[in-house]
């Protein structure tokens, strides 16, 4: 409409004096600015900082009350040669295994039926296998130390039931650490079958229908159509349940204990960490053992990451 | 059909079994809450609900102030999703329908800040919390996450589809500056989104427990997983009664669930495989 393309003032301004626009166009823009800044002012303060500054505590002796005296990388090399510090992250890894791979094989089976054309009910059964993940860790844990205990426990019983022996679920390593594979297992193949099946349903059926006529077995379909198509997805439940498992506290902190059980065999990594912080009072060191995980999860996390990618 | 019916029948087996498992727990948690502790030692494990609900209740009571612990609960979870629901809702309004400034790398940033691990910062966060002299405080529990990334983006992308351009720049001729964009035309259309993020935030401050255990040293500030966990660790031998409370805490949740679960599942889902 309006035909004045030379003296139209702010086009023309711009193009003078670009740097200077920009600012007039923020200021501008102040109420906008003034909308996201509560997020970017509080991971400053709560997020940024407190990473910076754990830094600086992993170089200092500190008790969290008394003063802090500089203790150069001795944190650190403690850190290498402390067994506990080892044997957590090697429960934390068996866990994770023990807990992943019966997981999200049972959730891709749980996906893969709750898909078939003849189920009725589809949604009823989804919020069945979703509710144990709204559920508070601390009542799961609560209610699998029951399952689990030694004597009188519910699997216990059972097995005796059926001829078996007892067994002291919580004497041994491979006891303990199932026990808490079992609760994640419980709490989170619902939840990755639901995602596995929104990952399905994605997938459109002519493929399927083409396979089939080409003479394609459902063995055929499932490896050659399903898998590939749903790589994203899995990708997505592979990565999740790394961070998750790499971060798991409160399953064995409430079923064992702060010392992580008999011999430390559930003591994870960041049950270590609280407990050289807070129950210890090491504050240099559990910030040094925090720099220690965040580097494993990080290598772990890469590993993982180019395994999937190239298998699934 | 024949081999049809069999197939559907063996189909439904299998995952009624998966639901059997998933939702025992549940049962077998209420069922002890309303049995003696003497009878959860006797084998053949009791099966079915007895009749000591009311005693083992009445004994949570006298143990742990549940009702403070409730309280405090319910009053931590619904102001941190209020607070969460407002500060994201603005940003993520903001990031889907205006153009301003350093907005890319912006957005970057927020996206980058969901990969900070928590924990790495968890001694340091205490910290800080006991310098403003907040340890013992909830806003150390409702404040650092007040505004969140997830949230934002959460809201970004629905916005971003959801409020109409056309709206927008009807309000604008009317004289609506940005708050009241915000508030009267883009609110109202946020409402789904607004549910699911209202409905994951309270579920998860409902059972956080790291950091209320860290943060939390009064009994009479305990939030209910703080409690539970005391509960059990004290009264180890009392398995009735920390299964009565165990059972108090978790129905709320529960009950909540049922009610948005149809839409929240949903949500999570196309959250995931959406790219």
């Amino acid at each position: 409409m309006q035909q004045t393309p030379i003296v139209s003032n702010p086009s023309n301004r711009a193009a003078l004096r670009p740097e200077h626009s920009r600012w007039r166009e923020a200021w501008k823009n102040r109420a906008v600015y003034a909308a996201i800044s509560p997020f970017y002012i509080l991971f400053a303060v709560f997020g940024l900082f407190p990473i910076l500054f754990s830094l600086y505590l992993s170089l200092q002796k500190w008790d969290g009350i008394g003063t802090m005296s500089y203790n150069g990388l001795n944190n650190f090399q403690y850190m290498v040669t402390d067994p506990l510090f080892w044997q957590s992250v090697g429960n934390t890894f068996v866990i994770w295994i023990y807990s992943t791979i019966p997981m999200l094989f049972l959730a891709l089976v749980i996906a893969f039926l709750l898909n078939s054309a003849f189920v009725r009910f589809r949604s009823a059964y989804r919020i069945a296998y979703f509710l144990p993940n709204v559920t508070s860790i601390v009542a799961v844990a609560i209610i699998f130390s029951t399952v689990f205990a030694n004597k009188y426990g519910l699997l216990n019983y059972m097995l005796t039931a059926v001829g078996l022996n007892s067994v002291q679920w919580l004497n041994f390593p491979f006891g303990i650490q199932t026990a808490i594979a079992s609760m994640v297992v419980w709490r989170w193949t619902g939840y990755n079958a639901i995602i596995y099946l929104a990952g399905l349903q994605s997938i459109p059926s002519q493929l399927y229908e083409a396979a089939k006529i080409d003479g394609a077995s459902t063995a055929q379909s499932f490896f050659r159509i399903t898998i590939p198509l749903l790589r994203p997805v899995i990708l997505f439940t592979v990565i999740t349940s790394t961070i998750g498992g790499m971060q798991l506290f409160t399953e064995p902190q409430v079923l064992v204990g702060n010392d992580g059980g008999v011999g430390n065999n559930g003591m994870t990594i960041v049950l270590y960490l609280y407990r050289e912080a807070f129950v210890n009072n090491y504050f240099g060191y559990a910030s040094a053992v925090g720099w220690g995980m965040f580097v494993i999860i990080v290598l772990f996390s890469a590993l993982n990451w180019t395994i999937t990618k190239e298998r699934a | 059909m024949k081999s049809n019916g069999v197939k559907t029948m063996g189909l439904h087996l299998v995952l009624v079994l998966g639901v059997l498992l998933s939702v025992f727990p549940f049962y077998w948690l209420a069922v002890m809450s309303t049995r003696t502790t003497s009878d959860l030692y006797k084998f053949p494990p009791k099966m079915w609900f007895g009749t000591h609900f009311a005693d083992n209740v009445h004994r949570v009571f006298q143990s742990i102030d549940f009702f403070h612990a409730f309280f405090n609960t319910l009053f931590v979870a619904v102001v941190s999703t209020v607070l969460v629901l407002f500060f994201d809702s603005l940003a993520g309004f903001a990031f889907a329908k205006y153009e301003f400034p350093w907005k890319k790398p912006l957005f970057i940033i927020l996206l980058a800040t969901m990969m900070v691990p928590g924990q790495l910062s968890l001694v340091p966060s205490f910290v800080i919390m006991a310098t403003f002299g907040w340890v013992g405080s909830f806003k150390a529990l409702i404040i650092p996450g007040m505004a969140n990334a997830f949230g934002i983006f959460w809201i970004r992308q629905y916005a971003t589809g959801a409020v109409p351009d056309e709206l927008l720049s009807a309000g604008r001729m009317d004289g609506c500056g940005f708050f009241r964009l915000y508030w009267n035309v883009s609110l109202p259309v946020l409402r789904p989104a607004l549910a699911f993020l209202g409905a994951f935030t309270f579920i998860n401050a409902w059972n956080d427990y790291l950091w209320p255990l860290i943060i939390l040293n009064d009994a009479s500030k305990y939030t209910l997983q703080v409690a539970l966990s005391q509960l059990n660790g004290i009264y180890n031998t009392d398995y009735s009664m920390v299964m009565a409370g165990t059972f108090l805490a978790v129905l709320p949740l529960i009950v909540l669930f049922l009610f948005v679960s149809r839409q929240f599942i949903a949500d999570i889902a196309a959250g995931a495989v959406k790219d």
